[in-house]
């Protein structure tokens, strides 16, 4: 999808992420997801009066590493109040920082070389989450919202980027390298599913050399598909709201994700209805050079130079290679890589591997290590493990941890003699006299056949290399 | 400076949800006018040189270590609901999102 010659769409992302700490920004209360309704809550989070907030360092430090790891400066900072009637904030009003964030104007360069200007990156505290009960369940529909004030106060650090993007395929790159950097930050989880990553897109088109067109702010996108599909949709409905005549009204709009469709939430109210001011209960932020400097000592190598370094790795990389260093760089696992091609593993084989095997959420593989996975690479490559057991052993790890030759051994998986092997050739070529004369006057695809059928006795133990070698060798004899 | 105008204390008035009859309106938009036009005698001094102050105390950087405390009873924390479903507080349906 893509406007027509001419037309182009300008994009901006606001993105909010929580901050990995123990407690909220401004108060003691655990920052824990999945924990049962209104158990962390206190007189601050609850907004009870009296109470005062004091600020958590680490989330500071936090927001430092996301501000250095963008390339903004760290700036003396204030908080401001941002007032606005909600029942999801018991306060009736946000503390969040206005005209003095912590972190102003930096950039962030995309795989694909283009380079996206970052504005700024502020700390602010989050909302309670409703739920909508009644009528359809759709947010008009319902009757009455039920509130879970565990979240009211968890510290978020947004970041907005400059109107900088110009397809939704590099609003989605950013966000996906925007998550990484946040992750390796160790800022964040980067979990958009249970909305510790969230994402809003303001999205306007306008004919190119002229001035950019009224924008309208897209909610509701719960994934980078969503963050996709969704720009896309609204930059064509603005193209052809506007190429019959029309007038592009600024709104919010909700992504309805089911029916790939955005609406019309509300009318964007003015800036100055949120009364900002000055928070009278917090004193400046204004972290002195040391400080400063202590977090950007403390921030890892991110993804790019990551990426960079696995790719220099290999010699003539494909396509695919680069995908998956790419992979093995978002599952935050080229740490494994590096310690298996160090143990002697072929660099194919230890990217091929980290990036098929062990796609899935690094949360459910809390036993590997990269000692384990070097160690289970090398069994394979030395022929101890066939790719298969190798594939087992390596899930086994995941799950329960420990020594990838005794997992092994548990596991049953010995190496299958040659002889055995053999042994087992014979009586199969005695047993399917059609398919060997075949396969011996040349046709490949009865390979397959044979491999099948060892894999069969054998419970898929042999090594399927190791049995097309020995029916190559049988051939013509 | 302008004179507030009956206009701008009534739009403030509606944003804080705060109901004022015609004489309350008339009486505070007085009333906020002379606090404004006080402070505004600052307008009157050379603050060039001067940097923004945030606040009085003179402090920055008060922050706390990342340390979980106890939170309250939760069965303590819905008795201050207006009503109670699920173990969350319950409140007329809402019609839109938060800003």
């Amino acid at each position: 999808m893509s406007l027509p010659e001419g037309w182009e769409m300008v994009v901006g992302l606001e993105v909010h992420t929580e901050l990995l700490t123990r407690t909220k920004l401004f108060c003691g209360c655990a920052n824990a997801f999945g924990a049962e309704p209104n158990t962390q809550t206190c007189p601050v989070c609850l907004g009870l009066p009296g109470s005062l907030p004091v600020l958590n360092r680490r989330a500071v430090d936090l927001a430092m590493a996301i501000g250095l790891a963008l390339h903004a400066t760290v700036s003396p900072s204030t908080f401001h109040r941002k007032n606005y009637f909600y029942p999801d904030m018991p306060k009736d009003f946000q503390i969040s920082q206005y005209d003095r964030p912590i972190n102003a104007g930096g950039y962030l360069d995309l795989p694909d070389g283009s380079r996206v200007g970052i504005e700024r990156a502020h700390l602010e505290e989050d909302t309670g989450k409703s739920t909508h009960l009644g009528g359809s369940g759709r947010i008009h529909g319902a009757e009455r919202s039920l509130v879970d004030y565990n979240r009211s106060g968890v510290p978020l650090v947004e970041i907005v980027s400059a109107p900088d993007i110009r397809s939704a395929a590099q609003a989605r790159a950013y966000a996906a390298e925007l998550r990484g950097i946040l992750i390796a930050a160790g800022a964040s989880d980067g979990r958009m599913e249970e909305g510790s990553m969230r994402i809003d897109a303001n999205v306007s088109v306008h004919r190119v050399g002229e001035p950019f067109g009224t924008r309208c702010e897209m909610k509701n996108l719960n994934s980078l598909r969503s963050l996709q599909r969704a720009i896309d949709y609204e930059a064509e409905r603005q193209y052809a709201l506007v190429a019959s005549g029309g007038v592009v009204r600024q709104e919010t709009r909700h992504w309805d994700e089911d029916r790939g469709v955005t609406a019309t939430m509300r009318s964007k109210e003015e800036a100055d209805d949120y009364r900002y001011f000055q928070e009278p209960d917090l004193v400046d932020l204004a972290p002195e050079a040391a400080w400063v400097e202590a977090v950007r000592a403390g921030l890892g190598p991110m993804p790019a130079e990551r990426r960079a370094r696995l790719t220099a790795l290999l010699t003539e990389p494909t396509d695919a290679q680069l995908d998956a260093v790419g992979t093995v760089v978002d599952l935050g696992i080229d740490g494994f890589v590096e310690a298996a091609v160090a143990a002697g593993v072929e660099v194919d084989r230890a990217i091929a591997r980290a990036a098929n095997e062990l796609a899935g959420d690094p949360h459910e593989r809390p036993g590997l290590t990269g000692e384990g996975f070097a160690e289970t690479l090398r069994l394979e490559q030395a022929g101890d493990l066939s790719a298969t057991q190798a594939k087992t052993v390596l899930s086994t790890l995941a799950l329960a941890g420990g020594d990838p030759a005794a997992v092994a051994r548990e596991l049953g998986f010995e190496r299958m003699a040659a002889d055995e092997l053999e042994g087992l050739l014979e009586r199969l070529v005695a047993e399917h006299p059609d398919e060997w004369r075949r396969y011996d006057e040349g046709d490949d695809k009865l390979a397959q056949f044979f491999t099948g059928q060892v894999m069969r006795a054998t419970r898929g133990q042999a090594d399927g290399k190791v049995v097309l070698d020995l029916l190559r060798a049988r051939r013509g004899r | 400076m302008a004179r507030l105008s009956r206009e701008e204390v009534a739009k403030v008035a509606r944003l804080a949800r705060i109901a004022l009859d015609e004489v309350e309106l008339e009486r505070f938009t007085d009333q906020l006018a002379q606090v404004l036009e006080h402070v505004a005698d600052l307008e009157a001094l050379d603050l060039a040189d001067v940097a923004p102050t945030a606040h009085p105390h003179g402090l920055a950087n008060v922050v706390r270590d990342d340390e979980v405390r106890a939170s309250l009873d939760r069965a303590e924390v819905l008795a201050q609901a207006p009503d109670v479903a699920e173990d969350r507080f319950a409140v007329p349906r809402i019609i839109g999102e938060a800003p």
